[in-house]
């Protein structure tokens, strides 16, 4: 029973962390290497508004979000809009801002542990196991960033421009949608989600810059393994790696759990590569 | 009526020079101002790579060897990048995979670096190829996710497991002890390599990789296997990434967990972008720029790589030309302005 707790709370941090990087994947085509320098940043704005500048912690909490987005909007519309359509160039060009800034993170001096306060202290019995609120909380954000994200991007009008653009550009943009802006848009949703999944996500450990490094890797082999872009497969594929390696924790010791989610996207690659519920473009994705 | 409005403007006219003229055909040997425009690059990378190091002090010498290993990966970087189609931020795969390579057979199997470097280059490409190969069937962003995801995995094994000493590395390896050999190792490896890569470029192979690269439908049409072409490029690269890790090795007679440290993947990338990629030499250029400045840098520490990842960022958005092809132009080109 307790398996099935801690991987459904495993599987709201991972969808957490991938929902943002698969909408910018999915809407922009740009792989947003930043997404986890934007994620353990937004941590950091957070704690300097609370510590540094006096703010209260809702306040706070909120306006590092605000940040999160407005940094997606400084990477597309200060780097990425450039060499938009140069896949070798975004990828570097994303994964330089993104050690730029988690290494500028050190710099300014958040070495050491770190942490933000969880939003409720103490911890309420689910069937008979004791889960802290702020897990419960991350679990409810979870679910609620993805119903969010299927009605946005179903029922909204600037949800099914995105859509729009992700699946064929240059017809939307003979439909009057711009393209840019839609990029834009996702870019900045997509790092509000990094900023949401950090301010819900990182009171439950220490902060350290190179959880930056991390959580890129734990979105995007989310993304991989239920295809990138797709957001009912980051769905599914956040609960079959977190169950996984709930599993593989519990059976086989902590120093596996990195490894797991690396068999899943190896195994993925082998056999599917489109990810589980990606849609499979035979001659375009395949060489 | 636009035409009119324009009238007064001017604009820059690129014009080659007429000695680059004259050299690009058989007349190049007709005199030795011709010959000497022609060979003045080459003999000026030789002397700088192969008598420069003799008047080094011994502290700068180990920066050349530094200098040098990175110039090896930005080439290998530069190869995939440029002539194959494929970003590698894996930096730190090559160099960890080749110097534990390296440094187990040193270490376990006692095997001095004359055959231990050898073995381990080609070994290590070997097992980074098999790494790799699942992504080689994709397009897009995987080969670049994989080869910056394995050094994470690898150190996390090695740390988990404590196997091929654990986090304290291995060290006392068997290493050179003659300095000028493990210089002028450095010295010829990278000389050779790099003609023997421009060379393999410009070669019948070299044109499938960047046909490859430009249309991947048309040459599988052809009836050329992609998988394998990739294949042999991330091999290429591989055995010269790990012989750059492997040499470290050597160097340091040392191998561990910093070896996969990104800082081996981002600067080699910053070398060859900055340098000018496509062109290997811009690759040398950027990181004997890079090397040694971020040895006078040394009391800013982490800041080095802030600065790298944001100049590296600068180039890639505003300057994808680089140095070096900018050198080039300036060295064959006059421009002036014309009335338009």
């Amino acid at each position: 029973m307790d398996i099935l707790i801690y991987g459904l709370i495993n599987a709201a941090s991972l969808i957490l962390l991938a929902v943002g990087f698969s909408l910018i994947y999915g809407v922009s085509r740009v792989a947003n290497f930043a997404h986890g320098a934007v994620y353990i940043a937004t941590g950091f704005i957070a704690w300097a508004l609370m510590n540094k500048a006096g703010l209260n912690y809702p306040l706070s909490i909120v306006l590092s979000v605000v940040v999160s987005a407005l940094l997606g909007v400084g990477i597309y519309q200060g780097l990425l809009i450039r060499v938009r359509g140069m896949p070798a160039s975004e990828i570097i060009a994303s994964f330089a801002i993104a050690m730029g800034m988690i290494e500028a993170l050190k710099v300014v001096g958040f070495v050491g542990s770190y942490g933000n306060p969880v939003f409720v202290r103490g911890s309420v019995e689910v069937l008979g196991i004791p889960v802290d609120y702020q897990r419960l909380i991350s679990v409810l954000v979870a679910f609620g960033t993805v119903v969010f994200l299927y009605v946005f991007i179903r029922r909204t009008k600037i949800g099914l421009s995105l859509r729009g653009i992700a699946q064929d550009e240059r017809s939307s943009m003979m439909l009057g949608i711009n393209s840019d802006l839609a990029a834009t848009i996702s870019l900045a949703i997509g790092s509000a989600l990094a900023g949401i999944a950090a301010v819900v996500l990182l009171p439950l450990g220490n902060m350290y810059p190179g959880i930056g490094y991390e959580a890129l890797i734990y979105a995007v082999a989310v993304c991989i393994v239920g295809g990138l872009g797709s957001l009912g497969g980051t769905v599914f594929a956040g609960l079959m790696i977190a169950f996984a390696q709930v599993i593989t924790v519990r059976f086989l010791g902590g120093q596996w759990r990195m490894l797991v989610i690396f068999l899943a996207i190896l195994v993925i690659l082998v056999f599917k590569p489109s990810g589980l519920l990606g849609r499979q473009k035979e001659l375009e994705e395949r060489v | 009526m636009a035409i009119s409005e324009n009238k007064s403007e001017r604009r820059l006219e690129r014009i080659d020079r007429g000695i680059k003229a004259r050299t690009d055909g058989i007349y190049a040997l007709l005199s030795w101002r011709e010959i000497s425009y022609l060979m003045a690059p080459r003999t000026f990378l030789l002397m700088g790579l192969l008598v420069l190091p003799v008047f080094l002090p011994e502290v700068w010498q180990r920066v050349f060897c530094l200098a040098g290993i990175y110039s090896l990966l930005a080439i290998a970087f530069d190869f995939l990048f440029s002539y194959a189609g494929m970003v590698s931020l894996g930096g730190a795969l090559w160099m960890g995979v080749g110097g534990y390579t390296v440094g187990i057979l040193g270490s376990e199997f006692g095997l001095p670096p004359v055959f231990s470097l050898p073995i381990g280059t080609f070994l290590g490409g070997g097992i980074c190829t098999v790494l790799l190969l699942p992504t080689l069937r994709l397009k897009g962003i995987y080969f670049a996710i994989a080869t910056f995801i394995y050094p994470f995995i690898i150190s996390h094994i090695i740390e988990a497991l404590q196997i091929a000493g654990g986090t304290f590395g291995l060290a006392d390896l068997p290493v050179i002890e003659n300095g000028w050999v493990v210089l002028y190792v450095m010295a010829v490896l990278l000389t050779g390599i790099f003609f023997g890569i421009r060379r393999l470029v410009i070669e019948d192979v070299g044109m499938v990789f960047r046909s490859m690269m430009e249309n991947d439908q048309a040459v599988s049409a052809s009836g050329i296997s992609i998988t394998v072409l990739r294949t042999i490029a991330v091999y290429i690269a591989s055995c010269i990434g790990c012989l750059a890790g492997g040499y470290l090795s050597v160097l340091y007679g040392w191998v561990g967990m910093s070896f996969f440290a990104l800082d081996f993947s981002i600067l080699p990338i910053a070398a060859s972008v900055i340098g000018g990629p496509g062109t290997f030499a811009g690759s040398l250029l950027g990181a004997f720029i890079l090397v040694p400045l971020t040895e006078f840098l040394r009391p800013f520490g982490p800041m080095r790589m802030v600065g790298y990842s944001v100049i590296l960022a600068l180039f890639v958005v505003l300057k994808p030309e680089g140095i070096f092809p900018y050198l080039t132009r300036k060295y064959n080109q006059f421009q002036r302005w014309v009335e338009v």
